[in-house]
């Protein structure tokens, strides 16, 4: 069994009201932080931890930190992302249900450690139940003490707020999230200057993943070189995989990160293997905007050895034979599965999701979409594939935000390793219609080609 | 696109002026637009859509001019800027929940309730959309419905039809 840090006491009933969450030790870090540390030494566990964001990005949330201006007499804010809207990513929703305590107990000493005497918790609109639950969660803690005004006698002032979202994927890009918690369409804003700087109302703020927050907890509780401890050379603690797709057991695990990916997938203690007795095609490693990889990749390197989750094994190879972490969303395809048909959807998706303000973004996702339709339903060309290529290379690097790579890379990670099944559909328009391409030779050994590979790289 | 179906004049109850109250309370003096989204809701919930004569009494309650709205209602997902019947039933239509059936389940409820995506049954109970990522692929296919945005996982057509028809009888 690997280490649980975050979902220990998941099952332990009650455990979502504060009573029974304080029996289990909740609070301790509270304690320990306003009562024993500065907010510049709870600042150094955290990057003692090695603690990388979940929400995507993998960015150093101690150094995050650290970057947060602190001008005299202006306000600071910290900011929790709760908007999870990632294809494939459902672990944010389900820490909040089940165990909410531990995002306020987190955002508490978070608040503490950046000097934030207002915090905010922005969740999707979607998540009115979580929302409620969060209430009624900030209710409990503020009866018992653990916020407001002079929290335990330390002097620190905090008051936290749940705002609710409207609908929008691109209100999880941090900037977006600020222009929504402002009362205002969700168009990321052109950085620099970045929210560490000029965020929330034009103050210092820092924006962060439920789980990246309430990942605090453990490491003051337990303190940064512990926790740096767990995990795998940079990819330290533990990690919340949200598993889906033709998967025996989807859900939420906690994992160690280091754990082989083959283990994750196959083994009774995570998703018990592919579904209804299938074999696995191709997988979605980290969210619907990392790159997709055929099964034998998944699992091993193109040299052969065997793929970790971890942040480093999983882009190992770059983007000619891997993938990325991502926010965690694990999304399995079995054989019965059309690349070509997911890839549409995905595009659809990030069509529907851009918010229009770059045109490479704005028209180039539309692009994606209507070429990859015409594919799927039958009426592909030879030429659409590398002109979907062509597209997704135009739309990379040249947007505001992030959320153009997010649509392109899957395109041009579908095509390049499954453009034989991109193909069969122009070669065979009404076959491709009643039946699907099938495994191919997507759960083959790897043969070792490396130079091969490596020239794939340009 | 913003269709302005209806010019009603609404009125907003004092319970529902409290509650816009109770909200701009979070936010720091003068930065009360940020109760924008939850103020939306708010009237949706209560109105069952935001017609252009609520969204401009939200405007004047804000102190913002009523663009400022219109422009966030139109860009958000959630908000109907149409009249839609008493339960919209919106389902996953994104990825991880295909792989697991979810266009069939859209197919389904199409049958059940007779009407095209997006339309109001003739007795003014239901409508249906698809919409994108739930963030619950996991235990898909998935629907909700608002106002409470209650979940329903693991959809088969079976369950959809019993949830239909305990709706209906409520
Ligand atoms: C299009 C887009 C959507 C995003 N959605 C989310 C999200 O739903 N949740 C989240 O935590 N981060 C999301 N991010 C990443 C955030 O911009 C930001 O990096 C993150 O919240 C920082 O928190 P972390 O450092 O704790 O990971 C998204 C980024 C982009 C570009
Ligand atoms: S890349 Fe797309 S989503 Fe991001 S700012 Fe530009 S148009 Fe908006």
């Amino acid at each position: 069994m690997g280490r649980k840090l975050l979902l220990e006491h998941i099952n332990v009933p009650g455990i979502n009201t504060l009573e029974v969450y304080r029996q289990k030790g909740g609070y301790r870090a509270v304690e320990k932080a306003l009562k024993t540390l500065t907010p510049d030494e709870v600042v150094e566990e955290v990057k003692k931890s090695g603690l990388r964001g979940r929400g995507g990005a993998g960015f150093p949330t101690g150094m995050k930190w650290s970057f947060l201006a602190k001008p005299e007499g202006v306000a600071r804010y910290l900011v929790c992302n709760a908007d999870e809207s990632e294809p494939g990513t459902f672990k944010d929703r389900y820490l909040m249900t089940y165990i909410p305590h531990a995002l306020i107990e987190g955002m508490i000493v978070s608040s503490f450690a950046l000097g934030a005497n207002t915090s905010y918790i922005y969740v999707r609109g979607e998540m009115m139940p979580q929302i409620r639950i969060l209430e009624k969660a900030i209710a409990e803690a503020k009866a018992a003490g653990f916020l407001g005004k002079n929290i335990l006698g330390s002097g620190y002032d905090l008051e936290l707020y749940v705002q609710s979202g409207g609908g929008a994927y691109i209100c999880g890009e941090e900037t977006a999230l600020l222009e929504s918690l402002e009362g205002k369409r969700g168009n990321p804003r052109i950085k620099p200057p970045f929210p560490a700087i000029a965020g929330l109302y034009g103050c210092p703020t820092v924006v962060n993943n439920v789980e990246s927050i309430a990942a605090v907890v453990p490491i003051i509780n337990d303190g940064g070189d512990e926790y740096a401890k767990v995990g795998i050379g940079r990819s330290t603690g533990t990690k919340l995989i949200s598993a889906s797709g033709n998967l025996v057991k989807p859900g939420v695990y906690e994992i160690e990160l280091g754990l082989p990916v083959e283990e994750f997938i196959y083994s009774d203690e995570y998703c018990g293997g592919i579904a209804n007795g299938k074999r696995l095609k191709a997988t979605v490693a980290g969210g619907s905007s990392v790159p997709i990889l055929p099964a034998n990749l998944t699992l091993k390197y193109a040299n052969g050895e065997p793929r970790l989750m971890s942040y480093e094994s999983l882009a190992e190879g770059g983007f000619a034979t891997g993938t990325m972490m991502g926010s965690g969303g694990f999304i399995a395809f079995d054989e019965d599965q059309c690349i070509v048909r997911n890839t549409w959807n995905f595009s659809r998706f990030y069509h529907h999701e851009s918010c229009g303000q770059c045109s490479p973004c704005r028209e180039g996702t539309g692009w994606l979409e209507k070429v990859l339709h015409r594919l799927e339903f039958g009426h592909g060309k030879m030429s659409d594939i590398d002109l979907l290529v062509d597209v997704s290379k135009k739309i990379e690097g040249n947007t505001i935000c992030p959320l153009g790579d997010a649509a392109a890379w899957p395109v041009a990670s579908a095509i390049r390793h499954f453009r034989d099944e991109f193909e069969w559909h122009v070669k065979e328009p009404s076959k491709s219609q009643t039946s699907n391409y099938g495994l191919a030779n997507y759960a083959n050994p790897i043969e070792k080609k490396e130079e091969e590979v490596k020239q794939d790289n340009s | 696109m913003l269709k302005v179906e209806e010019t009603q004049p609404v009125e907003f109850s004092s319970a529902l002026i409290a509650s816009f109250d109770e909200i701009v309370k979070r936010y720091p003096a003068g930065k009360q637009k940020s109760a924008l989204l939850p103020i939306l809701h708010l009237v949706q919930a209560e109105f069952g859509w935001t017609s252009a004569p609520a969204m401009d009494k939200v405007a004047a309650y804000l102190n913002i001019e009523p663009i400022e709205v219109y422009e966030v209602a139109s860009f958000y997902t959630m908000y109907f800027l149409q009249p839609k019947g008493k339960y919209v039933l919106e389902v996953c239509r994104t990825g991880p929940c295909c792989l697991v059936g979810a266009e069939k389940i859209m197919d389904h409820i199409e049958q059940n309730l007779g009407v095209k995506e997006g339309e109001v049954t003739a007795d003014g109970l239901f409508s249906w959309r698809g919409v994108e990522c739930l963030a619950a692929c996991g235990f898909g296919p998935v629907l909700q419905i608002g106002p409470e945005y209650t979940f329903y996982e693991n959809l088969t057509p079976q369950s959809v039809d019993t949830l239909i028809d305990d709706l209906r009888k409520k």
